[in-house]
Parts: structure tokens; sequence; C-alpha cells
């Protein structure tokens, strides 16, 4: 592997970290500070790049869409926490994951009705749609650098949010001991309400900003999922830091993988897992 | 967090006549029933199989697993290598070798995962299932993602599971075998062992019972009863693809175990039934104006699946035992 090949492939497996982290944020939070176990996860990931695909169809602009559907999401995560999750807080996880499993048919069958089942594409916008020249065979296209800066920038703000903000303290105190966070006079309703809100707006603007990229099709969500899970695990359930720091390790490891070792690279991930885990039973980063 | 309950583990008569009702139908059903529900109904019963050796993990011993399909479509993978491209397998041989290579597969992942609690098992039931899923996707000497074809069906002295109705009776047989198993198994010493392991680990531990063993045992079997299910699914089907191994079956498993009501064997058997009578009730839903209500099905299932969850989390069985607490 050459160097200009190598940077490649660092590009996308860190553009690759940070998205995962986008959706794995999201889900770690709502693991350590709920306790839900969320397998419908994925769908709202699903969920934004399809919504991606019909803004931009609307209205020609991602930018555009990209608003309105992180708008539509938040809602949207708001609604089901009131509705759905809050109900669920204090059940089984068995319960919890029969619930989001169930919740995951409904969301691929709307989305069935709603888009069909075919496959799409959205655009590039087109002050993105070039790309830069690295040798005479080699280029790297914009839109992917430009994600990779707005994925960058999302989690230095995240960070930013949870360890420098007196909402940030409130979540880390929510995650660490809900009960004793209430009692010292947090708004813990409101907190689970906001949280959950934010993870799946995360997971949503996660899908929208790979939908150029990668095409829009039914089920995207459930791979993307398992993934996640395996995140939010090696680095420890309720860490963002893990979360942050798994996310890269996994997209280094997938990334590499599929160049070096094609016929194993989809299982290494999972071998990392449980090496992780042999060592640290409670992942990387357990607070 | 509760630890998932059991319950019922001595049946109600009620449910012992629908078993033994059940039973005579399902010894009857190939003689009323044409061929298509013959097949239909031999796959209710294989996914039985599959979720009552799920039961034995989760309702039983109180370890959610979220890979327990891979042991299911290891055992077809075996079927498929071990036949003959222009003849059926012999039962006698690869039968009892496809069951040991899933017990076997099981007890090796079983040594890394129960030692985990939780939240974290059923990641990491996950996890390994989905190795064994990219194993076989990615290789194309595994089959790859089209999966292999077994040709002929295996037969042994006189018996081919070619023949219909041959298969439909050695399924039923196969599947009272392990529910009369389990249930044994259920009121034996280590069936009381893996309950209390279930209600109350450390306890259990303090008894003196070494909870790792029992608890790797059990997980061994369920792997093995899984592969049982997952060899007449092939021999079934005369397919197998790395979809047999993945997430969406284990859910499908978890699923048919919960709506049954788990922990008592003949709740997963029910489930199974049940859960398989819906999809094909929802998949025949007519048109009503312009909106194919077939079509749609996972629609119905999904809200099924909620509402099971938010009325009913205790499953049929679990329903039929808040009823008798009214009385």
């Amino acid at each position: 592997m050459d160097l200009a090949n190598f940077s490649i492939q660092l590009l996308n497996s860190v553009q690759y970290g940070l998205l995962l982290f986008l959706l794995a944020a999201g889900l770690t939070l709502i693991f350590g500070i709920m306790g839900v176990v969320n397998l419908a996860h994925g769908s709202f990931y699903m969920l934004g790049a399809y919504l991606a695909y019909a803004f931009t169809g609307a209205w020609g602009s991602l930018a555009l869409a990209v608003v309105a559907g992180t708008a539509l999401s938040i809602a949207l995560g708001w609604l089901l926490e009131k509705i759905l999750f809050k109900h669920f807080y204090h059940r089984s996880h068995l319960d919890q994951v029969l619930l989001t499993f169930g919740l995951i048919y409904i969301f691929e069958e709307l989305r069935s009705m709603l888009w069909g089942d075919d496959v799409h594409s959205v655009g590039i916008p087109a002050w993105l749609d070039w790309s830069i020249k690295l040798t005479e065979t080699l280029s790297y296209p914009a839109y992917r650098l430009f994600m990779l800066a707005i994925c960058s920038a999302l989690a230095l703000g995240l960070w930013l949010l949870i360890s420098k903000t007196k909402l940030g303290m409130k979540i880390r105190a929510g995650a660490f001991n809900s009960d004793m966070a209430q009692a010292m006079g947090v708004n813990i309703v409101r907190l689970h309400a906001l949280v959950f809100a934010m993870g799946v707006a995360l997971a949503a603007l996660a899908g929208m900003l790979i939908a150029p990229l990668s095409s829009v099709y039914p089920y995207m969500g459930s791979q993307v999922l398992i993934m996640c899970f395996v995140v939010v695990v090696i680095g420890g359930i309720g860490s963002v830091r893990g979360a942050l720091t798994a996310a890269l390790l996994v997209g280094l490891v997938d990334t590499f993988g599929k160049v070096l070792l094609p016929q194993f690279a989809s299982m290494l991930v999972y071998v990392l897992m449980a090496l992780v885990l042999l060592y640290k039973p409670e992942g990387l980063f357990k607070q | 967090m509760s630890a998932p309950q059991a319950h019922l583990e001595t049946l109600p008569r009620s449910v012992q006549l629908l078993l033994v009702l059940g039973l005579i139908a399902l010894v009857a059903f190939p003689f009323a029933g044409q061929d298509f529900y013959t097949q239909m109904v031999t796959r209710m019963m294989i996914l039985a199989i599959f979720a009552m050796s799920l039961d034995l993990l989760q309702g039983i011993t109180g370890l959610v697993s979220l890979g327990h399909a891979a042991y299911f479509g290891l055992a077809g993978y075996v079927l498929a290598f071990m036949s003959p491209a222009d003849a059926g397998a012999n039962i006698l041989t690869t039968l009892p070798l496809a069951v040991l290579a899933s017990a076997l597969v099981a007890l090796v992942i079983g040594f890394f995962v129960v030692r985990t609690q939780g939240i974290y098992f059923i990641m990491v039931t996950m996890a390994f299932a989905q190795m064994l899923y990219y194993l076989f996707f990615d290789n194309k000497g595994l089959g790859g993602s089209d999966g292999i074809y077994i040709n002929v069906r295996p037969a042994v002295l006189g018996m081919d599971l070619e023949n219909k109705l041959v298969l439909y009776y050695f399924t039923l047989v196969c599947m009272l075998l392990v529910y009369w198993f389990l249930r044994r198994l259920l009121w034996s010493p280590f069936g009381r062992t893996l309950n209390g392991i279930r209600l109350n680990e450390h306890r259990t531990q303090a008894l003196g019972y070494a909870s790792f063993n029992y608890k790797l045992t059990a997980f061994t079997l369920a792997g093995g009863l899984a592969g049982l299910a997952g060899y007449l699914w092939g021999a079934q089907t005369g397919y197998v693809n790395p979809e047999l191994m993945g997430f969406h079956m284990s859910a499908h498993a978890i699923m048919m175990v919960i709506l049954g009501g788990m922990g008592n064997v003949a709740g997963a058997l029910i489930g199974a039934f049940g859960f398989e009578l819906f999809l094909h009730l929802f998949k025949d839903l007519p048109k009503v104006g312009g909106f194919d209500m077939g079509k749609h099905w996972q629609l119905w299932m999904g809200a099924l699946i909620v509402l099971v969850v938010i009325i009913a989390p205790q499953g049929l069985m679990g329903l039929l035992r808040s009823r008798k607490q009214d009385d």
C-alpha cells in the first residue's frame, strides 16, 4: 500500500468512524441514562436518509433538506419518547428488545408505503461535486472531506455540550445515577425526552449526510445498527468518550480489514469486540 | 431492570387439554389438509423446536440470547456440505453430526459469553452470531451470500424425507421428543438449578452450584437443539443461506418464545404456532379500497409485537394466569 492509497483509506476510516459515532452517541446515552436497548435506532438512520431523498427531490437543496429533516426527527424523537419509550425505562431488557424490534417492522413498512422498495440516490450538491487529485489515478471526493469536517464539528460540539455546559453536567449526572440526579433537583423527565430526541436527531443526521455517498435503500438501518451496538459495547455503555474511541477503532479495523483481508473483514470487528470484552468485560470506558 | 420472569411451570389443566387436542390435530392434519398446508405446518413444527431450544436459555436459565440463529443455521450448513450432489444424505450420520457441530460451536462460544451478564450477554451473543454470519456470507467456499442448495433430501432405510408426509411425521416426532426432553429437564435437579440461576445466581452459587458450568451446559444443549431444528429446516427447504444465521432469525425466535410465554417450554411451542399463524393471517388480509392490507403485513406484525409487549408481556399463557388470579 503506497502513501496516497494509505491516506485515502485512513481518511475513509476516520469518516466512517465519525459517522458511527453520530449514531452510537445517541444510542449509548439512551442506554446509559434511560437503560433502554433501542434496536429501532437504525430505523432513525434510515429515516434520515429517506427524508434527505424526499426533501432534496422536492426542493433541490441538500442543505435545506438537512435542516428540515433534523427538525422533523427531533419532533419524532420527542413524541416517541413521550408516547412509548417513557413507559419502558424500568421494564426488562427483553421487553425493550421486543418493543423496538416491533418498531423496526412498523418503520420499515411505513417506509415501504411512503417511498416504495426501490433503491434511490441523492445527488451531491453541485458546489461539492468535485474531487482533489492525489496522484495520476487517485483522487478524493470533496463531499467526503466535507462530511469529515461536519462530523468532526458535530463530535466536537457534542463533547463541548457534554463536558463543558450545565446541561451536559446534568446529562452526565443522569448517566451516573439517575435517581440521585433527580433528588438533587434535575428535571429528569425533561432530560430523558431531550436526550432521546437528541439521539434520534443525531442518527437521522448521520443518515442524511451519508445519503449522497451510499444509496438510500430498504433495511439500510439494520446493518449499521449492529455496528453501533458493537461500538457502544466496546466503548462502555453510557460513555460518550468511549463511543468516540470505539467508533474510530471500529472504523479503522473495518476499513483496513476490507483492504487487507477482504474475506474476513466483516468478521474482524466482532473479533475485536470479543477480545475487548474478554479483557474489559464492561467496555473500555465504563464509568 | 428485573430479571425476565418465567411462569406456569406446572401447566394448568386448560393448557394440558389444549396440548393434547393440538397433538391430535397435528397427527390427523395431513389427511385433511392440502399439500401446501402440510408444508406450512411442517415449517411451524420446525420453528417450534427452534423456539423451545431458545426457551431453555431465555425462559428457564434467564439468558437472553440475540444470536441463537447461529446454531440453527450452522446445522443446516452441515447438512448441505454433507449432501452428495445427486443422492440423499444418510440421516443416521448427518443428523447427529449436524446437531453435534452446533452443540460444539455453542460450547466454544458459550465458554466466552456465559461470563457476561444482562445487556452484555445480549450483545456478545449477537456479535458471535454476526461473526459466523459474515464468515459464511463473505466466503465463496462456504456458499457465500447465495447459499447452498441441497439437491436431494436426506433418507435412511426406507424413510425418505423427499416424501412430504414422511418429513411431516419425522418432524412431528422430533418436536415431541424435544418437548418431552425439555419438560423432563425443567423438573430435573439440573433444571431446578438453572431456575435458581435465573432467580438469583449469587444464592445459587452460595448453595454450592458452579453456575458457570450449569449455564455453559444449558447454552450447549440449547445450541444442539437449535441445530436439530436447523437440520430439519435445511431438509425441508432444500436450501441454506447466511440469513438463517442472521439477526432477524434470532429475533424471530425471541418473539415466538415471548408470544407464547416463556419458562415452561409449552409456551414456546404455542408461541411458535401462534406467531406463524398470525404471520399467515396478516399476509392473507384482503384489499380494502385501494389499500392492499396483506402486502403491508409487516405493519400489522410490528403492531402486534408492540401490543403484546405493552398488554401481555408474559405472553398468551401469561394472560391465562392473570385471569386465573382474578377468579
